[in-house]
């Protein structure tokens, strides 16, 4: 399926045509492949630590007066959920023959994750990071060279992830004969917001038994941030025809505000308005002539002026409900997580924490804990 | 002017065609006009004026930066037209944006602007032929050109699609890659070239900066070369005698053209 409703489709440039059909034939033919099912699987578990538990955050539960569950993606290795779709899709490329990977990075955890994935199946990496991200996420850029990858800084633009996504799309125009561009959310031109949210899916299957072994029942919410939105999609999918509100918490930052050349936030969910970025149409966040926002948000991974397709197809239908947390709240979160469980969230996880004291989640509900905050810390402190 | 026209008359006088890619709005608008006078000036027979958008893709760092100055100048579409509008060249205007400006503005209001700026063609790299049905519709009702790229990486069943919504000329892409001078022009445009047997207008560009290139390229079979990156260099030194350089620049990769 190329689109979600009228959102999705293929804006890229002729170059790359091909190489999406390509990709998308490949997909089709190597999914369901025995072979490639089981390698993927044996990546996923004594490679990555799959299957993740599913927590009862005591604590937590206490504090908000319902009952809380965390899905453990921060223990996957590497710290989110992103390798369960980078060593998915290296091992995509290595099925097609691929020799080069490349992908853009805004936190650093996807790049992190790619080098990863491109290690362990001995594939040449390459990331773009934005300048701005590379100094806010210093570790991040040690340990992907330390895995071997090549990290080329991004200065062009806002120097974030919509500019490390633009040049990471420029060498795979250029090289597109041998390298394959690993796209670490549900955006981007069909195929790769399927394949990302299949390859992500997981994360939701194990949630659904682990739920029902666990409680007998299908929780009454599942809270999931949303920057691209492949950690929420990936939770979500497995529900979505059940009777359970799906959440996206988006990056409120300093409030719902914008200037013709900035947005305060990076809520492309809750206040973006109908456009086309990086191959795909979707809510992004743009001026009134269509020129594309600088977005903020304290948690790098969320800052991004885009959103995936599927999410935005399915907030329109009601099926999602878009919300948003602020900067400031979700550093309450981290905060507060870290000391009642101690376990230090992503500043991105930390969004959907802090949604959760809300009170229209109801009694039960699962959070997608997407990653782990060791990447934030330097940042945290340095607010103090 | 149509395009279409103008190729028809360049082949009665057994010349290619020169086309130039300047950004609207680089450094300022209102040398936007003069710098269109110029190249018109030293022989260029068509202009691609960019509309520039704020994360172009498809454009490698010299017209990415273009593209910034322009932006920082103020440039914007309701500028763009009202700058195409009033300019008096006798050659035949052609936009070049992104899509999502296009998207943004509306379809149809986006061509009827153009119609009314007079501007005859429209480019759009981020909108492949299956994209395109909506944009394709208002064109043809308008009488405006929906110009289509075609890359060394094209299939035979694209190119029969891209073939039958394309008109005014097919935008070869000399090879695999953003925009941005080369030292030479690849081999891969030849066997492109001669892999198009429709009977539309075929101009390259990509990479093209030097009259050996220009000389190639035509020899090769197309019937035109779009020049970027070489003219927007000179824009971006903004030296005094820029105007003079980019005629002069003009004369010499047209003089090629002549008398093929
Ligand atoms: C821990 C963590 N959570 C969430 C995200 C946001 O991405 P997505 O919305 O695709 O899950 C990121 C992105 O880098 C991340 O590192």
């Amino acid at each position: 399926m190329k689109k979600f409703g009228r959102y999705g489709g293929q804006f890229a440039p002729e170059v790359l045509m091909p190489a999406l059909e390509e990709l998308a034939g490949a997909y089709e033919q190597h999914k369901n492949d025995a072979k490639f099912v089981a390698e993927l699987r044996h990546y996923s578990e004594d490679f990555g630590g799959r299957p993740t538990p599913l927590y009862h955050a005591k604590r937590l539960s206490e504090h908000l007066n319902k009952k809380v569950y965390l899905k453990r993606e921060d223990l996957v290795h590497g710290g989110a959920h992103k390798l369960n779709n980078t060593i998915g899709q290296a091992l995509l490329a290595k099925y097609m023959g691929k020799e080069r990977i490349i992908a853009e990075t805004g936190a650093g955890q996807h790049g992190t994750a790619t080098a990863m994935a491109g290690a362990v199946l001995g594939l040449e990496t390459v990331i773009y990071m934005g300048v701005k991200d590379m100094e806010r996420q210093k570790m991040n850029v040690f340990r992907m060279k330390l895995l071997g990858a090549e990290v080329i800084p991004v200065s062009s633009g806002s120097q974030t992830l919509k500019d490390a996504i633009n040049e990471a799309l420029r060498d795979w125009v250029a090289n597109v004969g041998d390298t394959y561009y690993l796209v670490g959310s549900i955006v981007g031109p069909h195929p790769y917001p399927t394949i990302v949210r299949d390859f992500q899916t997981v994360i939701g299957q194990e949630t659904r038994e682990q739920i029902l072994g666990k409680e007998g029942r299908l929780p009454d919410s599942i809270v999931a941030c949303a920057g691209g939105g492949s950690n929420a999609m990936g939770i979500f999918y497995p529900f979505l025809n059940d009777d359970v509100d799906l959440f996206a918490v988006e990056a409120g930052g300093e409030g719902l505000k914008k200037t013709e050349k900035v947005a305060y936030h990076s809520a492309s969910l809750c206040a973006g308005e109908e456009g086309v970025l990086h191959g795909a149409r979707t809510k992004i966040l743009q001026n009134k002539y269509g020129q594309i926002l600088e977005s903020h948000s304290i948690a790098p991974g969320l800052d991004y002026s885009g959103v995936g397709p599927e999410l935005a197809r399915l907030v329109d239908t009601g099926r999602v409900k878009a919300r948003n947390i602020s900067d400031e709240d979700a550093l309450d979160a981290f905060h507060v997580l870290s000391r009642l469980e101690g376990i230090v969230p992503a500043l991105e996880s930390a969004h959907a924490i802090a949604y959760v004291q809300k009170d229209d989640v109801g009694d039960l509900v699962v959070i997608n804990l997407s990653g782990r905050g060791d990447k934030d810390v330097e940042t945290v402190a340095g607010l103090k | 002017m149509m395009i279409r026209e103008k190729f028809d008359e360049l082949r009665g006088k057994k010349e290619g065609a020169l086309i130039a890619y300047i950004c609207a709005g680089d450094p300022i608008a209102e040398k936007t006009v003069e710098i269109v006078d110029a190249l018109v000036k030293g022989g260029v027979d068509m202009i691609e004026l960019g509309l520039p958008f704020s994360d172009p893709v498809a454009d490698g760092a010299t017209i990415q930066a273009a593209i910034d100055r322009a932006l920082t100048s103020g440039m914007n579409p309701d500028k763009f037209f009202k700058l195409a509008g009033s300019m008096n060249v006798n050659v035949p205007l052609i936009v070049m944006t992104y899509y999502n400006l296009i998207f943004r503005r509306g379809i149809k209001r986006f061509v009827s602007d153009c119609k009314s700026a007079g501007i005859s063609g429209i480019i759009v790299p981020d909108l492949p032929v299956e994209e395109s049905e909506e944009l394709h519709q208002f064109c043809r009702d308008a009488g405006v050109d929906l110009i289509f790229i075609v890359a060394p990486t094209t299939t035979e069943e694209r190119m029969n699609l891209i073939l039958d919504k394309a008109s005014g000329f097919l935008y070869i892409v000399s090879r695999l890659g953003v925009t941005g001078v080369r030292e030479d022009v690849a081999d891969s445009t030849e066997g492109l070239l001669k892999r198009i047997k429709a009977p539309i207008p075929k101009a390259v560009g990509f990479g093209i900066s030097k009259p050996e290139h220009v000389r190639e390229i035509l020899k090769a079979g197309a019937d035109g070369v779009i020049v970027g990156s070489a003219f927007v260099n000179i824009i971006a030194k903004n030296e005094p005698e820029m105007l003079k350089s980019l005629e002069n620049l003009a004369t010499t990769l047209k003089s090629v053209t002549l008398n093929r």
